[in-house]
């Protein structure tokens, strides 16, 4: 990472006016902050966990719409979640998490949880292999992407991997995925710029030399046995990854039984040995819930309520460790799924595949709070509704990108393919940026974008009010399929209208999604006969 | 039926010495199990370079073991067109795209770009005849002599006696022995390597004599007691072969013959070469490899050679006694006739024996052209010379950075992996040739990184398979294709879980099926091409990277 790419930005900080793009300058006397700054000058190889959360999450029963608790009961009776049991979370009374995520509440009440409500993409696909493609490439749905959005910025950091590598700057894998197949996510646009570390005990393996897998005493036995050596030996990084979980010699425990809290426990000792990878994945799978996935007398368990309890039991452990272990300033985490599902559950008490869905970012220097509004959830949901997307995910790997990598804007557009909203998710202090203090969430009262006549039957008004600069309105339908973008362009900050023709769409409802700067609002509009 | 009753089956088992825990005693007594996958495809892989599902079909169609052995050991018909010019300006004016075999000589001069614009021309043609093989032992056996009858394009430096050596050993290669040795003695490449022909009455020169015994015909083993003075009277023999390079054709001059008796020791049984004067010289040749090839030494030494490069490197006491010698008395009944041996060597129940299968190292050829082949990667047509010649040239240049570099093995004793005792075959394989035909496999299989678009198609490989809408039958096809060693259930449902379904529920083996189903319904369509066509790169890289991938 580029030191004095990070103190330029410092320096000029003091002398940048108050606003710059709709963001306005935290007042913050220098002090403290190149204090800060010098301290995270001489280590900050940032590091960026990734949890994938395999076969769909179901985000609403993750991340539990208080303010519009009854709208969500009624949505799914039989799997809602009791609305005592919703652990609340601090300096917030909108929103709560899963009985089952004790971990995450306690590390949202120490800072350093933020919560994005509703990230998707238009017009989302619903089949896990594509939809995965999609989170993992950066891709639109309309893109096929042979890299991943890992990959590209990795590839972005060292072009001219793996020619030369590792050398003396690089000495160390430049992502790591645990498990036995490295992750399309890291795929670059010559080679994949990550190594696969199998699972949790092969690492052991790996460390502490035991024999190879058992083959039997004939010509073959012995041949296999002699090209898996070479092919040990022939991992140039196996010795860097050696050395580093060798300076680990202890480490917190972490819950048994628990697939993730295996392998986080491996990035953690990686990072505290020392170990200059960039980016880490892990994943866990089993949360395609199409039923069961709610005991009937107690919705607040069974075997959704398992799967989110070892997730956050899996991450308190990890961010415990790491910040006995003196490196936790070093990791942001993030979950992610394919998709999130259907706002209505259906008879087998479980939920079928749907769009947007709430992430979890974790890090001591992740920004506390929740981002967005509660779900968009009609009154009476039925079957073919879905939450529309508030945040692009490429969104998210865009604030990450800039606020946690330190990339440049200019350079995002490289890596991610298109310009991005930023959303305030990491402090500046990380990478010495200036950091919004625009409380990004819709108070009560301002209403960004509205419209009338609403019911419409043909034609209606939409009124939005920008700061200037970018502003976007996008319109979906129910499934999040993208219909039109009426507006996209640069403002200069006011109030304006334009025309929406609905006439010939089906009759049912809409949502107008506006975005200007780190703000965004969704609006449901219907159209009736 | 489990391996001990398959091995007493055999009805003829006499005087066959056992072999340690783990080890074979089979012998070369005709096999009679059934023949399925498994022996099939270890068939085709060893007789040609890597076994596509089209071959595999093939060969089981052919009704039996017997049938496909038979089938894989006819010789060639035709031979294939010479190597033309690919590379522009020629000193003896061969136009682009026309032959440079016959070329009239010329003047070396310093820094020849004409010889070595035709050295990489000539081993990119032959590349692109092994890749376009038949299914026949022949090219194998190309390979194969090449690696014993040895000459180096780097030392004869003039390619037209190089593609005419090429010539002789496709010729003689699954024809006789005897014959084929006395062709290479005469063969000008072979002259020009080894000195032949500058070898005169005056003081001869030893050099062919030399390897023409130790490593042609009778070899170094313990059996061997040829000494000094053989060497020395069958260079004298072999005095007076000069080289024509206007008709690239080498020729007896007798006034520079040494036409005096040559005396041979005990060893090949105190014989006597007469001397002749005149034309009649030649013919002493002859009556030199009468007097070697009556060493029974000579029969064994090749029929080890047959074995390490077909089999396995090592040669116990066992499979001394119970293949070697058995094998050996064939060939020698057979006056030296090639396929009667190699017949009897792929019908025996050692070659189908499990403990014998499997062990064999790919050698940077049968690994990169193997992998062309199984995958059936497409390269630009004969007819686009110059882009067909450098993608067989990327494909021969990355065997060589193998460290298997035909045209050029590294001395006249051949590829060491095939001869150096105590490590063989694993020579080809070190933590620098490792990665790189890793690379090499990556490169193909992600279709990205090899020039003049090489790749593998995997939907088309995958279509090729009994069923591959359905994931557990894909990885099984695959495995039993690609694999000759039995991989555990757990890895087979890693391949099955985490590829093929991206970590999605093991029981939605449907995902898979609906996906393939899409893409078969629809194969235009971008997306849901890709969503299968990702997945199975993913695997089959897997596959090509895991140890197991490396053996024949």
């Amino acid at each position: 990472m580029r030191r004095r790419d990070f103190l330029k930005h410092t320096a000029s900080a003091a002398v940048l006016p108050s606003i710059i793009d709709g963001f306005s300058v935290k007042a913050f006397s220098t002090s403290p902050m190149l204090a800060a700054l010098q301290g995270a000058a001489t280590d900050n190889d940032h590091v960026l966990v990734m949890i994938q959360l395999t076969g769909g999450n179901d985000g609403l029963n993750m991340v539990i719409p208080l303010d519009i608790y009854d709208k969500y009961q009624a949505a799914r009776s039989n799997i809602a979640i009791q609305q005592g049991k919703v652990l609340p979370l601090a300096n917030n009374i909108k929103t709560g998490i899963h009985p089952a995520m004790t971990g995450i509440q306690q590390l949202y009440e120490d800072g350093k949880v933020c919560i994005l409500q509703s990230v998707g993409y238009p017009s989302p696909d619903y089949s896990h292999f594509r939809a995965t493609d999609i989170w993992l490439s950066g891709s639109g749905a309309k893109d096929i992407l042979n890299t991943g959005w890992g990959g590209r910025y990795l590839g972005f950091e060292y072009p001219n991997f793996p020619e030369g590598f590792p050398n003396a700057d690089a000495p160390d894998p430049l992502a790591i995925q645990i498990g036995s197949l490295v992750s399309p996510v890291f795929q670059g646009t010559a080679a994949s710029m990550g190594i696969a570390i199998t699972s949790a005990t092969d690492f052991y393996d790996l460390l502490e030399n035991p024999p190879i897998d058992p083959v039997p005493n004939t010509h073959w036995g012995d041949e296999l046995t002699y090209i898996r050596l070479i092919a040990k030996q022939s991992d140039k990084y196996t010795d860097s990854i050696k050395l580093a979980a060798s300076k680990v010699t202890q480490q917190s425990p972490y819950p048994a039984n628990n697939d993730l809290a295996a392998q986080l426990k491996i990035v953690a000792r990686l990072v505290a040995g020392g170990l200059k990878t960039r980016m880490y994945m892990v994943s866990t799978g089993g949360f395609d819930t199409h039923a069961s996935q709610t005991e009937a007398g107690d919705t607040s368990k069974g075997y959704h309520a398992e799967l989110l309890g070892k997730v956050s039991a899996a991450i308190k452990a990890f961010m415990d460790d790491l910040t006995k272990l003196k490196v936790s300033k070093r990791v942001v985490g993030m979950t992610f799924s394919e998709f999130g599902r259907r706002t209505k559950s259906n008879g087998s008490m479980g939920t079928d595949h749907g769009a947007a869905a709430p992430m979890i970012v974790f890090g001591d220097y992740v920004l506390q709070g929740v981002l967005g509004n509660s779900p968009n959830i009609p009154d009476a949901a039925s079957v073919g509704d879905n939450i529309p997307m508030q945040y692009d995910f490429r969104s998210v790997y865009a604030s990450i990108l800039e606020q946690w990598f330190c990339v440049k804007e200019s350079d995002l557009k490289t890596i991610l393919l298109d310009d991005y909203q930023r959303l305030p998710i990491v402090s500046g202090i990380a990478c010495g940026l200036i950091t919004s203090t625009d409380d990004v969430n819709q108070n009560a009262g301002i209403n960004y974008i509205t419209n009338y006549p609403n019911p419409f039957a043909d034609k209606t008004y939409l009124k939005y009010k920008t700061k200037g600069g970018h502003t976007m309105i996008q319109i979906f339908d129910t499934t999040g399929r993208l219909i039109q973008v009426p507006v996209n362009k640069i403002h200069t900050p006011g109030d304006y209208t334009i025309t929406f023709d609905g006439e010939d769409l089906p009759n049912g409802v809409y949502y107008a999604r506006f975005q200007n700067g780190t703000i965004q609002q969704v609006r449901t509009m219907l159209k009736v006969r | 039926m489990d391996r001990r009753q398959f091995l007493t089956l055999s009805p003829t088992r006499h005087k066959t010495a056992k072999a340690p825990m783990g080890r074979t005693d089979s012998g070369i007594a005709p096999f009679t199990g059934a023949f399925e996958t498994a022996q099939a495809v270890h068939l085709l892989k060893r007789a040609l370079f890597g076994a596509s599902p089209a071959d595999l079909s093939w060969a089981k169609g052919l009704g039996s073991m017997d049938q496909a052995v038979d089938a894989l050991l006819t010789p060639l018909a035709t031979m294939p067109s010479p190597p033309v010019n690919n590379y522009g300006d020629d000193a003896t004016g061969i136009a682009p795209g026309a032959t440079w075999v016959n070329a009239p000589a010329y003047v070396r001069m310093e820094d020849d770009p004409l010889g070595q614009n035709r050295q990489r021309s000539y081993k990119a043609w032959w590349t692109g005849v092994m890749l376009n093989q038949t299914r026949s032992i022949h090219e194998k056996m190309v390979l194969f002599w090449h690696n014993h009858f040895v000459t180096e394009t780097q030392t004869v430096t003039d390619l037209r006696y190089v593609y005419k050596y090429n010539t002789t050993l496709r010729q003689y290669a699954l024809g006789n022995f005897k014959a084929l040795t006395k062709a290479i003695t005469k063969d000008p490449a072979m002259l020009i390597y080894l000195n032949g022909n500058l070898n005169g009455k005056t003081a001869a020169d030893e050099n062919y004599a030399r390897e023409l015994h130790e490593l042609f015909t009778i070899g170094k083993g313990p059996d061997s007691h040829y000494t000094e003075d053989d060497v020395r009277a069958s260079a004298r023999v072999l005095t007076g072969y000069r080289v024509d390079e206007n008709t690239i054709t080498s020729h007896f001059d007798s006034t520079q013959h040494d036409f005096a008796n040559k005396q041979f020791s005990d060893f090949y049984g105190a014989k006597t070469v007469t001397g002749k004067t005149g034309p009649a010289g030649e013919t002493e040749l002859d009556d030199l490899l009468n007097i070697i090839f009556s060493q029974p030494e000579c029969a064994k030494f090749i029929v080890r050679k047959l074995y390490r490069f077909f089999i396995y490197y090592k040669i116990d006491d066992a499979v001394e006694q119970n293949v070697i010698a058995p094998l050996a008395d064939i060939f020698r009944t057979n006056n030296y006739e090639i396929l009667p041996v190699l017949s009897a060597l792929f019908k025996s129940e050692h070659f189908y024996d499990p403990l014998n299968m499997s062990c064999l190292i790919k050698s940077p050829i049968d690994f990169c052209i193997g992998l062309c082949r199984e995958f059936s990667v497409v390269f630009p047509p004969a007819s686009d010379y110059m882009n067909a010649y450098e993608a067989w040239d990327y494909i021969r240049d990355f065997a060589g950075k193998m460290l298997q570099n035909i045209g050029d093995p590294p001395l006249v004793a051949g590829w060491a992996p095939y001869y150096q005792e105590p490590m063989f075959h694993e020579m080809w394989i070190n933590t620098d040739t490792l990665p790189k035909r890793n690379m090499l496999s990556d490169y193909l299989v992600q279709g990205q990184g090899a020039p003049h678009n090489l790749k593998i198609d995997v939907l088309a490989f995958a279509d090729q398979l009994s069923d591959p809408g359905n994931p557990v039958t894909l990885v099984k096809d695959s495995l039993d294709l690609l694999y000759r060693v039995d991989v555990s259930d757990s890895l087979r449902s890693f391949m099955k879980n985490s590829i093929l379904l991206s970590g999605q529920s093991p029981n939605s083996d449907y995902y898979w099926t609906d996906a393939w189903q899409a893409y078969k319904g629809n194969p235009g369509d971008v997306a849901t091409r890709t969503v299968v066509e990702s997945r199975l790169k993913a695997m089959y890289k897997f596959i090509m990277d895991l140890s197991e991938y490396q053996l024949s």
